[in-house]
């Protein structure tokens, strides 16, 4: 056992109880007392069935691999395939690059703590994989990225802990997909995500969400961002699930580091959703952005939002936009900054309400029905605008917002 | 212009009453627009002049509690708004609502039907870099109003509504509004061609720039009076809106 595995056995160990900072509480040892088979590797990930590739398709990943630099895909607890085709760009199992590397001991829960609640000790304690993607120095990937965490077994955990890096100067955009089979009405996904965007680097990382209406969901995330780097956050949930608490940060810890963070959210009756981006902005002319789309169709959304400046001259700003679609919608907008120097400059701005009636009239009265009018104003509501991913990636996300609207409108 | 006073209405209002918020704002309007014709309705802040255009394009906050809208021969009293739109009624507002998201290229799909190329029509108004903006999103007045004239000329409707072309909008702006306008009406065309119109001014600018056949005084919910749209205005040019309401009789 290396050496810093006691030190995060103990930590975890004591945090196994601990409850989250934020969102509902969840009884952890309700799942996972059921016996995950081992599921082989596949070569060709076209060989699944079509009701999961037709799930995976809806959270962006193409089985084909058509247009992907490299493709992972993890089932319940195993690693059924990992692929890639551009030399300088890795993909592999966690798990695997530890026992590869050790210098990775220098990167794991360096940016998410491992006793920040019992969702992150359950994630070191039993850890199920989890992707490890690094780019090397200088090196940019031609094409998209995907890495795919699917629940294909009922009412089980998977406890994943992902590693990103993209070493200097390097360019690498990822699309993360999470889906479960048909089948799959309940379940916990735990993820932990850790990514390094090292100086001059560029890191997108596009995450769409495709669960169920009774998937518990509880992503623990952070970026630590160097000097010049670049984190671009896209995040799209739009389909039921049961309950999502997820509060991902960036931290600019090198001069003129940028993050920005973008959700596009759509809550259906019976569904939670709590999501929030924070970045913390700690060195000079750092600069950041959160925006968010909200649109409740009966769910609830707690859409937060937190921007720290500690030093001056840097500058971030944030918004977030809810739209209440019928009497049981719930939004509760809750952006915060937070100034600890003079010269930082944060600001924001949130609204919350239905669709205006004059927005509506406006498109009636050049022609169409009040149905079709309300579907126009909702779609331009969640057409959010995408910056900094390739040009196929940005339409792919359109793509499936479109596919999304379909269970709001 | 005997041709034209044998030509059928177009539009017919037939004693209408209205109502916003519960209260009548229209009592008993009864006029009519004839085919190929562009009638004026002058008018002081408040005397009803935007409500008589809502409630003929049918926005449901403005009720017609008694009376008839006749349009091409129909009673479209209780059809919705979109319907109306569809027949042929246009209109540019005053105060059009900005849409965020919904760019100004979706609105020239919507009102055309995607028949229209926005591109041409947007060079000719000078409006191609709103093309792509959310519509009316920090666009000046001229803009405004250039992209609302951008719209119909998209819609081709056969009746088309002005509500205050002329507002928020410099001089240069108007010339060519007033260009789009009369583009619109087909008065540059043939006269079998020309469509029909109802132009809303509480100052009457407009009609410096556009010609009209016939107009009316709106007052307090009430039609008072009608005559050459020359004339009316410089009767309240020189004598202003008071003297109409002593005229009413």
């Amino acid at each position: 056992m290396r050496k810093i595995e006691n030190e995060l056995d103990l930590r975890a160990q004591e945090a196994v109880n601990k409850p989250p900072a934020a969102g509902e509480d969840i009884d952890i040892d309700r799942y996972g007392r059921v016996v995950v088979p081992e599921r082989e590797y596949l070569d060709n990930p076209e060989v699944l069935s079509t009701g999961v590739k037709q799930e995976l398709l809806k959270a962006g990943i193409e089985p084909s691999g058509k247009d992907r630099v490299g493709t992972f895909i993890q089932i319940d607890h195993s690693v059924v395939h990992a692929s890639v085709g551009q030399p300088g760009i890795e993909v592999t199992s966690t798990v695997k690059a530890r026992e590869k590397y050790s210098w990775l001991d220098d990167y794991w829960w360096k940016a998410v703590e491992v006793d920040t609640d019992k969702f992150t000790a359950r994630a070191h304690l039993e850890q199920h994989h989890g992707y490890f993607l690094r780019t090397m120095p200088g090196v940019k990937g031609i094409y998209p990225l995907q890495a795919c965490l699917f629940m294909a077994q009922p009412d089980i955990t998977q406890n994943v802990h992902n590693v990103i890096i993209a070493e200097e100067n390097s360019e690498l955009h990822v699309i993360t997909g999470c889906a479960c089979a048909p089948e799959v009405e309940s379940g916990l996904h735990i993820g932990v995500s850790e990514f390094y965007v090292k100086k001059g680097a560029h890191l997108t990382f596009t995450m769409v969400h495709n669960w169920a209406p009774g998937m518990f969901v509880r992503p623990r995330t952070s970026a630590i961002v160097e000097e010049g780097g670049v984190f671009i956050s896209n995040y799209i949930c739009m389909q039921p699930v049961r309950s999502i608490q997820m509060y991902p940060a960036a931290e600019l810890v090198g001069r003129g580091a940028t993050a920005r963070f973008t959700s596009v959210l759509v809550s259906t009756p019976g569904s939670m959703i709590d999501v929030g981006s924070k970045i913390v902005l700690s060195a000079p002319e750092t600069k950041g952005e959160v925006i968010s789309r909200a649109v409740s169709t009966g769910g609830k959304i707690v859409v937060r939002g937190l921007l720290v400046g500690e030093v001056p001259g840097v500058r971030a700003h944030l918004e977030c936009r809810g739209l209440l679609l019928n009497k049981r919608a719930f939004i509760h907008a809750i952006p915060e900054l937070v100034g600890k120097a003079a010269g930082a400059d944060l600001s924001h701005e949130a609204a919350v309400g239905k669709i205006a009636q004059d927005e509506i009239e406006y498109l009636m009265a050049r022609g169409l029905s009040e149905e079709e009018a309300t579907a126009v104003i909702v779609r331009g509501f969640l057409n959010v605008e995408i910056q900094g991913l390739p040009e196929a990636l940005t339409n792919e996300m359109r793509r499936i917002i479109e596919l999304g609207e379909q269970s709001v409108l | 212009m005997t041709e034209k006073n044998n030509a059928l209405p177009i539009l017919e209002l037939d004693n209408l009453k209205v109502k916003v918020g519960g209260q009548e704002i229209l009592h008993g309007i009864d006029c009519e627009v004839k085919q190929g014709e562009t009638y004026v309705l002058f008018g002081p802040n408040g005397s009803g002049k935007t409500s008589l255009v809502m409630a003929i394009m049918g926005a449901p906050a403005w009720k017609v509690t008694s009376g008839k809208i006749w349009f091409k021969g129909k009673d479209i009293t209780k059809v919705p708004m979109s319907e109306r739109a569809r027949r042929g009624i246009g209109m540019l507002f005053q105060r059009p609502p900005t849409v965020r998201g919904v760019t100004t290229r979706k609105m020239v799909e919507i009102a055309s039907n995607r028949r229209a190329n926005p591109e041409a029509l947007a060079s000719r108004l000078q409006v191609t870099s709103l093309l792509d903006r959310d519509i009316n999103h920090g666009f000046s007045g001229g803009e405004i109003k250039r992209t609302e004239i951008l719209q119909l000329l998209a819609q081709q409707p056969a009746f088309i509504m002005f509500d205050e072309p002329e507002s928020g909008v410099d001089l240069e702006n108007i010339v060519l509004i007033g260009q789009a306008m009369n583009e619109l009406l087909g008065n540059e065309t043939d006269p079998q061609q020309k469509r029909s119109g109802l132009i809303i001014t509480h100052t009457g600018h407009i009609l410096k720039y556009v010609p009209a056949d016939r107009g009316y005084v709106l007052l307090d919910g009430k039609i008072i009076c009608s005559g050459s749209p020359m004339k009316v205005l410089k009767q309240i040019e020189e004598n202003g809106y008071e003297r109409c309401r002593k005229c009413e009789k």
